[in-house]
């Protein structure tokens, strides 16, 4: 239990539709098993279509964040443009790391946090290729919050962002909050 | 045990902090407060290991007023938060990191919104509505979930607040002495007078 990963609990997920990706994360800040927040959001913006989903130690998830913030701020100062690699340009694109650096370029969906196990169970169930805008919300909300309600160190409550070509959807999903 | 409480509500930010400054299993002082003033209108508690608290919250105090005496601004209660867990951040990662969990309460000076910022000794930080450290927040984090409401003026605050610290006088297994109890405004920082020697029945 006190694994710097598991400390302060979380969960995030992102999967692939058709001409359009998802990313959600719950709102849990623990300390153990004892709930301090529910509402620490995990997923970070850098651009019109750059979303970073972090999990792990709460104090990492800030310091991380504000690093890359900074990052991307001088970046774009410096080059005056917003960051949009070839990459994220036109592509429905998600990858995911681990905290040594190991890149995972994931065609399906990615996950992360101490709900890991049972979002692999969900994402393997639920989603399929070629998911529309709408249908893809439905899949990663429904793989979350079946996820979250299955480990007590994340939940009370999910962030779910759709991003398409042109635009950006944020939901607030309530969730259990118990 | 030491007991750190913070309280929002319309238009006040309250922190209580308990008085006894303890050794081991001796208490030292009865009458200790472990708050500091940052500016006109934050506050900053603090708990953990002895020493390491006064020196890390002396040196945040000092960095406050300088940034406030150079720019003739007082930096908000939310970029103080950021300074204050950035400064212990990379203190975590150091030869010898501070041992202490804060709670910072202010009144941002243009808006005039109140704000609690809660920080562990890992650095954590998150803004709430209400916080505690310590075992408290095992006592006072339920009775908060419900009796809290972000409009409650400050007489409702206190008495919250006096709920909050009798149940820790019939729970907890000793005496921490009562508590220094302050609210911020946006008029400033002001003592608020509590009644430490109310007994409290255990059951």
């Amino acid at each position: 239990m006190s694994s710097p990963f598991s400390i302060n609990g979380g969960a995030c997920v992102a999967m692939v539709g058709k001409d359009c990706v998802a990313i959600a994360c719950d709102l849990r800040l623990g300390l153990q098993a004892l709930t301090v927040s529910n509402n620490f959001p995990k997923i970070f913006q850098y651009g019109d279509n750059v979303f970073l989903g972090l999990t792990g130690l709460a104090t990492d998830l800030s310091t991380v964040s504000d690093l890359f913030r900074y990052k991307v701020n001088m970046y774009r100062l410096r080059e005056e443009r917003n960051i949009a690699p070839k990459t994220f340009a036109n592509l429905p694109f998600i990858c995911g790391f681990d905290s040594i650096g190991c890149i995972d370029f994931a065609a399906d969906f990615i996950v992360s946090g101490t709900a890991t196990d049972q979002l692999y169970g969900m994402c393997e169930s639920l989603w399929e290729p070629n998911l529309a805008p709408e249908d893809l919300f439905e899949t990663i909300s429904q793989a979350l919050m079946s996820a979250v309600d299955r480990d007590a160190l994340s939940g009370w409550g999910a962030y779910v962002y759709i991003i398409e070509k042109d635009k950006v959807t944020k939901r607030l999903l309530k969730g259990r909050q118990d | 045990m030491e007991v750190l409480l913070g309280i929002t509500g319309r238009d006040f930010t309250l922190i209580a902090a308990s008085k006894a400054a303890m050794r081991g299993a001796t208490i030292l002082k009865a009458s200790d407060d472990k708050t500091r003033q940052l500016n006109k209108h934050t506050l900053m508690a603090f708990m953990g290991e002895a020493g390491d608290t006064v020196q890390f919250a002396e040196y945040i105090q000092a960095n406050a007023q300088l940034y406030s005496m150079r720019n003739e601004t007082d930096l908000s209660p939310s970029a103080l938060a950021h300074f204050v867990r950035g400064e212990l951040a990379s203190s975590l990662r150091s030869r010898k990191p501070y041992n202490v969990n804060l709670l910072l309460g202010g009144v941002d000076p243009i808006t005039h919104k109140p704000s609690l910022y809660w920080l562990d000794y890992l650095a954590a930080l998150a803004p709430l509505p209400y916080a505690a450290h310590g075992y408290a927040q095992y006592y006072c984090l339920s009775i908060l979930d419900k009796h809290h409401h972000p409009d409650i003026s400050l007489e409702q605050g206190i008495k919250l607040l006096t709920l909050c610290i009798d149940e820790l006088k019939r729970r907890l297994p000793v005496d921490f002495k009562g508590m220094v109890v302050k609210a911020v405004t946006k008029d400033g920082i002001v003592d608020i007078e509590f009644d430490d020697d109310k007994v409290v029945k255990s059951a």
